[in-house]
């Protein structure tokens, strides 16, 4: 499946090259799709967001055309790899907002991403669900920007609140390069007053690291620290849970939502046990009681996604699930793609159960997330479970 | 055969090249459709004057840089800290980071560039990376790895605005670019700058200060990479310390091997062809990486000098042979 | 204890990368910029292979063929036809190589981290108040193995001696019947296999992905610059300098600046030794 998919992104590839080069220019089609833009970090260091937002993006428009399409018309996506890079980013929204003519954006995994384009879409003025985390996306409001997942303050003050319940106030923090990191790392230490906490320690480690003992015994060496939490994404929190437990710190280990897929598990091994962290219900959608709102969303996606790609399904891609159809959702409610409607449409989104949580977007929120859309879970015996 | 005496006079660096460069920079509009193709040209334009300055380092003084984006980052977060956080106009923000960033250079090249070939890779490439962690670091003033927005340039009242008018700021920029490069390069500077290239030590026998001529490059070139910065966040509105970072110096020299070193205007279809090659692949989805990393590895097998150079000369020997043809045709 | 535990792993790793450099530096004087995607390769091919159900007796051999073989490959297909370029345009094609090599292991893999199993135990092991794991005696241990072996190969074999020989003076070498060509051709093998050993020891700590080789080549380049291009020793010792500097500085100065710091401290080194710690000094000729 993989290879026959990929042999056709090269034929593409191909076609478009010399479609490029021969200056052909398709006929106008007699019902124009509603054009779906995006740009994601399929490639580059944010690869693990960005590659299954792109397979959900990419199966869910197949699926809602394979039913008939939105408003008769069918959907078309027109997606780029932005590899990670806001400068990419940029020229790439460029590229879908003058040369494809898009009527929407949904896209941009990481927060510098997101913000590189957020003054285009505003001069454009075309609505953009982004899928990345930091809080500054809609802090402050932006007319033309939405966000689905679920800030880092919002995580942090879901472990604090956890810490809370387990009487802990002395707090090690440990985070990495990246700017989900480090958003997450200063959002944390903006709210850990609130919460009682006290940051007794603050460490943090480079792009690429391959051990993180130094930081973790400067922490273990820090007097009186109860509990430690780590903020990142990628192989970085894998490396630390597992010299965590190299170096015999007995303290709990809290991960932030950036880690929330199994690939975390597997790559941490046994030193996961016991790791805490927040995170959307879908890891744990199975376990979901039967009378819960969101179970049904869930398992569909989950079922769907792991059956398509045959791989483990991650928040991440729930996030592109949420975007393309909460984009649809406004579609249909602004009866066309007249941007100014569909804007109003997205804003207008109440009650909307994603994989995330309940959407309830207002002129205020442009996210329309609460803490309950989060769930604390904790893993055991090698998967996640919630922590009751 | 025009298009062949046209590149071989855009290999030599001469007026005529000049006027081609303004010819193209001219013309271009008219195959630019919309916006999107002015932003690209806009890149290309920014990429081409650092690249002409760097190629005056690698190509001409034969010292290699692996650390020019941190020149380019600090032109750009000397810009959007100064005019966006403290309120200075755009212009002067920018002159103030110039005259920084060439003393800076000026400071650290001088022991830098007493070393040679790798080691003064290892060195350049060291003092990116220095630069690159104080950007991402210090997130009080530089906004960290998400990066930070930059104001719009604007002169008194007049705010710079648009990708055409972009387009034709930087337009003007790069000619004046390559104009200042091209007179340097024919004066006697120059001259001392190429006999460095071929021989250091023989240079310093004939009584060229090699040391004060290799500085006096590269603070040139730490400049041209600011100015570029500078105006590639006010252009952008938005930069990351992924513009300071190691991949970026790479890129930055790989367009100008790619274009051809010791040719001002292979520098700049380098910039040109290696900022539109990624826009070109984006097709390739996947194969994308891949595709690119073939290009660049086959050009260089096959083009080892440079794309400039190597055609130039290719044409120039087949316009030889016909003329030869001609001549025993007579 | 722990800090100096920790940089020796780390460094030893550093080490390995280093030498490929040195190897290929010594037998062609170009930086290979690939040398990092071998790390990869050898990481990456070794998870398939024992995905695949091999044991680690077979998968790891087979996945350092596989990097040897793509090492070859390289020096075959790209540096072999543009050998009379210069040296800078021979780094731009390890540069487009690094470039081609990481997009192939996305298509051919994916573009997730992966984990390998360690291959003696998880236990952590205490010395002196400090804990180490199994799988990093086993850095230390393979890598101490290899610095003997190469110096038993380049100072005791006569293809080694001829390798050597060929890095001092490549005409002289020519001139005594060395084949120079087949010099530069093992050496990329060597180099490669140097790295996919690297690659492999690291992955049960570090997990892998097909990316990882960039910082590991980046870390290695530095390391062998410290040390000294060319210089076997050198490498070795740059190698895990540079890992005990890099933790000493995470663990009693910032971590946040500890790459910063290691690299002033590799410029300061070159200020004063302009070749590094044990590299060849020498006169330019005219």
């Amino acid at each position: 499946m993989k290879s026959t998919q990929a042999r056709n992104g090269f034929k593409r590839g191909m076609a478009a090259v010399a479609a490029t080069f021969a200056l052909v220019t398709g006929p106008a089609l007699a019902q124009e799709p509603i054009k779906i833009g995006s740009f994601l970090s399929v490639t580059g260091p944010a690869a693990f967001l960005g590659d299954p937002e792109q397979k959900t993006l990419e199966l869910y428009v197949e699926k809602i055309n394979a039913g008939g399409g939105v408003l008769g018309r069918k959907l078309q996506l027109v997606a780029y790899d932005s590899a990670g890079d806001p400068e990419k980013a940029r020229t790439f929204t460029k590229r879908l907002i003058e040369q494809d003519k898009v009527d929407v954006i949904v896209g941009g995994s990481t927060t510098g991403e997101t913000m590189a384009v957020v003054p285009l879409v505003e001069t454009a003025q075309i609505p953009f669900i982004s899928l990345a985390g930091a809080v500054v996306i809609i802090e402050p409001v932006k007319k033309w920007v939405f966000k689905m997942p679920h800030t880092d303050r919002m995580a942090c003050e879901k472990i604090f609140i956890d810490m809370q319940s387990r009487k802990f106030s002395k707090v090690a923090l440990i985070s990495g390069p990246g700017g989900f990191d480090k958003s997450m790392r200063a959002q944390c230490i903006g709210v850990a007053k609130k919460y009682g906490m006290d940051i007794v320690a603050d460490e943090t480690y480079g792009k690429g690291d391959t051990d993180m003992t130094a930081q973790l015994t400067k922490i273990k060496n820090t007097a009186g620290v109860q509990a430690v939490l780590n903020a990142g994404f990628g192989q970085g929190p894998a490396i630390v849970t597992k010299n965590y437990r190299q170096i015999g710190i007995s303290v709990p280990l809290y991960q932030s939502h950036g880690v929330a897929s199994k690939e975390f598990i597997k790559l941490a091994g046994a030193a996961a046990e016991g790791v805490r962290l927040p995170a959307a219900a879908l890891l744990v959608a199975d376990d979901l009681p039967a009378n819960d709102p969101q179970r049904s969303v869930v398992v569909n996606y989950k079922n769907e996604y792991e059956s398509h790609f045959k791989s483990e399904v991650s928040t991440f891609g729930g996030h592109a699930y949420d975007g393309l159809m909460i984009a649809v959702e406004a579609i249909k409610k602004a009866g066309g793609t007249d941007k100014a409607k569909v804007r109003d449409a997205i804003e207008g989104i109440h009650g909307f159960m994603g994989t995330a949580g309940v959407f309830n977007m207002s002129a205020t929120d442009h996210m329309g997330l609460d803490l309950t859309a989060f769930r604390m879970l904790e893993v055991k015996d090698g998967n996640w479970t919630l922590v009751k | 055969m025009i298009s062949g005496t046209m590149l071989a006079r855009l290999a030599s660096p001469r007026t005529g090249g000049l006027l081609g460069l303004a010819a193209v920079i001219a013309l271009l509009p008219l195959a630019l459709t919309n916006t999107y193709f002015y932003d690209i040209a806009v890149l290309v334009g920014l990429n081409a004057i650092v690249c002409i300055g760097l190629n005056l380092l690698i190509g001409y003084a034969g010292q290699i840089s692996l650390g020019h984006a941190g020149f380019f980052g600090l032109g750009a977060y000397g810009s959007a800290i100064l005019a966006s956080r403290y309120g200075w106009p755009p212009l002067a923000a920018m002159l103030a980071t110039t005259v920084a960033v060439a003393a800076l250079a000026f400071v650290v090249g001088r022991p830098i560039l007493r070393l040679k070939g790798h080691y003064l890779a290892m060195a350049t490439l060291g003092l990116g990376i220095i630069i690159y962690m104080v950007i991402a670091t210090e997130d009080k003033y530089t906004g960290g790895p998400d990066g930070i927005a930059v104001v719009p340039f604007s002169i008194g009242g007049f705010v710079l605005q648009g990708e055409r008018v972009w387009y034709w700021v930087v337009g003007a920029l790069l000619l004046l670019a390559a104009w200042l490069a091209l007179n340097l390069i024919e004066s006697p500077a120059g001259r001392a700058l190429r006999a460095l290239h071929s021989s250091e030590v023989g240079a310093e026998v004939v009584g060229i200060n090699a040391a004060e001529h290799k500085l006096m490059v590269f603070v040139i070139s730490a400049v041209f990479a600011c100015v570029a910065g500078s105006l590639g966040a006010h252009y952008s509105g938005f930069i990351t310390p992924g513009k300071a970072a190691f991949l970026h110096s790479i890129e930055l020299v790989t367009m100008v091997v790619f274009g051809g070193m010791a040719s001002t205007f292979g520098a700049v279809v380098g910039a040109a062809v290696l900022t539109t090659l990624p826009q070109l692949l984006a097709a390739f989805e996947d194969y994308e990486m891949m595709v690119f990393g073939a290009v660049m590895m086959g050009t260089m097998i096959f083009l080892p000098r440079g794309v400039v150079p190597s055609l130039a000369r290719l044409l120039a020997t087949r316009r030889d042979a016909t003329a030869d043809g001609e001549g025993n045709g007579v | 204890m722990q800090y100096l535990l920790t940089g020796l792993t780390v460094g030893a790793i550093y080490a390995l990368v280093a030498l490929g450099f040195s190897i290929i530096f010594n037998a062609s004087h170009v930086i290979n910029f690939a040398q990092g995607e071998f790390v990869m390769i050898g990481g990456m091919a070794t998870v398939s292979f024992t995905a695949m159900g091999l044991p680690y007796l077979l998968a790891i051999p087979l996945a350092i063929v596989a990097a040897a073989l793509i090492g070859l490959a390289l020096e075959k297909f790209a540096v072999e036809p543009a050998r009379n370029a210069s040296v800078i345009t021979l780094i731009i094609i390890t540069i487009g190589a690094s470039i081609f090599l990481r997009g192939l292991a996305m298509v051919i893999w994916d573009k997730r981290f992966h984990a390998l199993k360690p291959f003696t135990g998880d236990t952590p092991i205490a010395i002196a108040g400090a804990t180490i794991l199994p799988q990093s005696l086993w850095v230390l241990g393979v890598t101490l193995v290899i610095v003997l072996t190469l110096s038993w190969f380049f100072g005791r074999t006569l293809l080694g001696k001829a390798m050597l020989a060929t890095s001092h003076n490549r005409l002289a070498a020519q001139l005594v019947g060395i084949n120079v060509r087949m010099v530069l051709f093992l050496s990329f093998g060597l180099s490669a296999a140097l790295g996919a050993v690297a690659g492999i020891l690291i992955a049960p700590i570090t997990t892998t992905s097909y990316d990882v080789g960039v910082m590991l080549g980046l870390k290695g380049f530095a390391a062998a610059i410290l040390g000294g291009l060319g210089s076997g020793v050198g490498a070795v010792v740059g190698g895990l300098a540079l890992g005990i500097v890099e933790t000493m500085s995470a663990g009693y100065l910032s971590s946040a600046y500890k790459d910063a710091i290691a690299f002033v401290i590799i410029l300061v080194v070159l200020f004063f030794m302009p070749s590094g710690l044990f590299g060849k000094r020498g006169g330019d000729r005219v």
